[in-house]
């Protein structure tokens, strides 16, 4: 072997030795560190795992808002059919409404509650989150909810 | 009229840049001067043509013009004249636009100054221009005409999105753009190079300026997009790994990787094929970027309301590119000559580490990105990839990099002495590993190996890039006086290297600041209540309502104290738009020093309220950075040998310190 062949081999041991490892992280984290985007229903189906990270779309049911001390609350999200209750310490969006298009992410706990980590509303009047309107067509729902009207502005 | 005129004007520059884009080659291939002639003539048209139009649609917005679908829909009559004229480009037609502009000034900009060059060469590059600036006002003209009218004109607009009536609006995306459509131009000498199929050094140091002004402009476009985030959306974040964050992060990376490759490439007339292809990768990742954002396919704080006939443009025109790109980059690579060999330690080895790094963490982000896109395509599964996801691959890979970065200078071009380096760098490493030992001890428990672990990167990193002046000043005579001559004298292309490495030391210090030492409350107060935040005091005064001039304000007022004295006041407000009957959050943030106070308000309840309250240590020290290391950007930029084109002159050489090889800069 010439030294200019050693080289190159160098060269190509190192950038092969850095995709392997990129490769090794990149299918360890796809594995093991995505978040599932199952609707409502799907999800009080018992899909998914306590522990699992799941961002979940649907409506805020109406009536299920209840807030605790220091930016404790809880609240129900719905696609109309099933409901998961949902745990949240923050500061809620701005947009965040009973009846209204919500996206929740966080952690499935045992009884089946979400803990929430992030809370996203819709960010202006005419935009409905994907995912809620996903869950919604799911069920037959679209377009027939006030609520939804200005949404397909945005899809 | 002036709405009419502003279109014709478009339609006017299309036709130009067709023409720009068939005779300039046609001249090239047939040996014709007189037709590369017109090449530059073509790009300053084009760029006229499109500032009239720009103008034009500024000028609709200025005079509140609502008979324009685009201004009606954007735009409001008391909305304040600074967001009006930035609202041109806060909508999809009206950015695209900006895209264009800028686009058809890079292209003049190439055109007229690319005199050293070869003709044949120079009229293939306007070309190439000319074809990407033909396709975008095309797509402008079929699909998202920013002129079309509306009749009866209404009396008053749909006012602005409020998140975006801010400055950041008027800074964050021309600054963004400049950088992304820079890198049109580097792709477009890449794709002109394997026209031709000849490359070689000289080439490296015609792109350089060009990727470098790119890359300082995307650096600081990106930079003022994570402040904005910081601080408009309220939830104290700074980077969110959201799809468009990436859409501008993956270019950023492969420019920097481009950057660096060209150094080897100028310098030592090795790594040619991979400097070629890094070039068009950073251009597709750019023309990505544009698709992800614009066809709707992706959830985010920056989609824009978009229909599918779009989405479907844009891809097309990606495709276009991207596969003509790497097919003339299949067909024609071989042609090119192979470079120089090179031990692997070395100054080409080290910079050889930084490509691998930086394009393998490129591409775990691109998957990382379009991985929910392909499942759900596949296999009708719905997921989302997030932070947790892109901290499992990027840091890792960030790691190695970072400790390496600071021995990279250090080493001399072809065979390099690892241990020589290290011996140098034994200071930085001492200095950093006593720190970390302090600040673990200072972050708990919970911290302590965040703490521990970013400390000893940043601070290697920070001390380390130092190391190369200070070995290029030792030899100077005259004592300190004589060294700071010395370190005045040094080349820009050293300091911008210096900088750049400096301030990556910078931003990684405030991320790891943030991670280890960061405190958040959140609490429910009424008048009269105090809570404690890193020992701040925070005392609820009263709430109150405040008019804007297109806006009403809930404000918390807050009294800040430390040690028993006051400080200032927090005033952090829930902000409600009537145009379009939106709420926003609007925190407010103080800064001591390096570090912030952050505090959001939640609901507002009969005199009560929610606050969350941060107190971000170093948090500044995450952009200042960035605007070191564009800084660093600019001195490169302003380097001799780049301005003149030309070997640095037999004089200066004969001037170079001991042992250590000219020309280090990156």
């Amino acid at each position: 072997m010439t030294r200019r062949k050693a080289r190159r081999l160098t060269l190509i041991s190192v950038a092969g030795l850095a995709l392997a490892l990129a490769a090794g992280l990149v299918l360890f984290a796809l594995s093991d560190k995505i978040t599932f985007a199952p609707t409502p229903t799907e999800l009080a189906e018992g899909k998914h795992n306590p522990g699992d990270r799941i961002r979940l779309g649907g409506l805020v049911e109406t009536g299920s808002v209840e807030r605790g001390d220091n930016g404790l609350v809880s609240f129900a999200v719905t696609d109309t059919k099933s409901r998961i209750p949902v745990t949240y310490v923050g500061i809620l969006p701005d947009l965040f409404r009973e009846g209204q298009g919500v996206v929740a992410e966080g952690i499935l706990d045992v009884s089946g509650t979400l803990k929430a980590d992030t809370v996203l509303a819709r960010h202006d009047e005419n935009y409905m989150p994907k995912e809620v309107v996903d869950a919604l067509k799911a069920q037959g729902h679209w377009m027939d909810e006030a609520v939804t009207e200005g949404a397909l502005n945005a899809q | 009229m002036l709405n009419e005129l502003g279109h014709f004007a478009l339609v006017l520059a299309l036709a130009v840049s067709i023409v720009q884009s068939i005779v300039p080659l046609y001249g090239a291939r047939t040996d014709n001067a007189r037709l590369m002639a017109l090449a530059a003539p073509c790009a300053v048209v084009v760029f006229a043509l499109v500032t009239l139009s720009f103008i034009a649609l500024t000028v609709a917005y200025v005079r509140s013009d609502f008979s324009v679908v685009n201004v009606f829909e954007n735009s409001h009559s008391l909305k304040p004249m600074v967001y009006k004229v930035s609202g041109v480009w806060g909508n999809h037609e009206g950015s695209m636009l900006l895209w264009i502009l800028i686009l058809a000034l890079f292209g003049m900009l190439a055109a007229v100054m690319g005199r050293h060059m070869a003709p044949s060469f120079r009229a293939s590059v306007v070309t190439v221009q000319g074809w990407i600036a033909s396709a975008f006002l095309l797509f402008v003209l079929a699909t998202s005409n920013p002129f079309a009218r509306l009749f009866p004109a209404p009396l008053e607009g749909r006012d602005l999105n409020p998140l975006l009536q801010d400055i950041g609006l008027a800074i964050h995306p021309p600054l963004l753009y400049v950088g992304y459509v820079g890198f049109s131009i580097v792709f477009a000498f890449a794709a002109a190079a394997l026209m031709e199929g000849r490359i070689d050094a000289a080439w490296a140091r015609w792109v350089r300026p060009w990727a470098l002004v790119s890359w300082v402009f995307l650096t600081l476009g990106i930079t003022m997009g994570s402040y904005w985030a910081y601080y408009e959306l309220g939830w104290g974040g700074w980077w969110f790994w959201d799809p468009v964050e990436n859409a501008s992060f993956m270019p950023w990376l492969a420019g920097t990787a481009l950057l660096h490759s060209a150094v080897v490439m100028e310098k030592r007339d090795a790594l040619k094929v991979w400097t070629v292809l890094l070039a068009l990768i950073t251009f597709s990742l750019s023309l990505l970027g544009t698709f992800l954002v614009r066809s709707g396919v992706l959830t985010s704080v920056h989609a824009f309301a978009s229909d599918p006939t779009r989405g479907l443009f844009i891809l097309l025109i990606l495709v276009i590119f991207v596969g003509g790109g790497f097919a003339l980059f299949a067909a024609r690579a071989s042609e090119l000559k192979a470079g120089g060999a090179f031990a692997p330690i070395s100054r080409e080895g080290a910079l050889v580490l930084n490509n691998v790094f930086l394009t393998t963490a490129c591409a775990t982000v691109l998957v990382g990105t379009l991985y929910p896109l392909v499942l759900e395509t596949v296999t009708g599964e719905k997921i989302s990839v997030g932070p947790p996801y892109f901290n499992l691959t990027f840091i890792p890979l960030m790691t190695p990099l970072l400790l390496a970065m600071p021995f990279g200078p250090l080493l001399a071009w072809k065979r390099g002495d690892v241990y020589g380096a290290a011996q140098r760098l034994m200071v930085a490493g001492v200095v950093a590993v006593f720190l970390a030992g302090l600040s673990a001890w200072l972050a708990g428990a919970e911290t302590a190996l965040t703490a521990a672990f970013g400390v000893t990167l940043a601070s290697f990193l920070i001390i380390g890039s130092f190391a190369e002046l200070a070995l290029r000043t030792k030899s100077a005579k005259g004592g300190f006086s004589g060294r700071m001559r010395r370190l005045f004298s040094l080349p820009r292309s050293m300091w911008g290297a210096a900088l750049g490495h400096l301030g990556v030391g910078l931003t990684v210090l405030g991320i790891v600041a943030l991670a280890a030492f960061e405190t958040e409350v959140i609490v429910d107060m009424a008048p009269g209540d105090t809570a404690e935040v890193s020992g701040y005091s925070v005392t609820f005064i009263r709430a109150e309502s405040q008019e804007g001039p297109n806006y009403r304000d809930a404000v918390a007022i807050l009294a800040i104290s430390k040690d028993g004295e006051d400080v200032t006041t927090l005033t952090p407000a829930r902000r409600f738009y009537p145009a379009r009957e939106m709420p926003t959050t609007e925190a407010s943030i103080k800064t001591f020093g390096l570090s912030q106070l952050y505090a959001t308000l939640g609901e507002v309840n009969e005199g009560k309220i929610t606050v969350r309250l941060f107190y971000k240590p170093l948090v500044l020290l995450i952009w200042l950075g960035a605007c070191v290391a564009s800084f660093g950007g600019l001195l490169s930029l302003a380097d001799r040998r780049l301005r003149i084109g030309l070997p640095a002159p037999v004089a200066k050489r004969r001037d170079e310190p001991d042992g250590v090889p000219e020309g280090a800069g990156v």
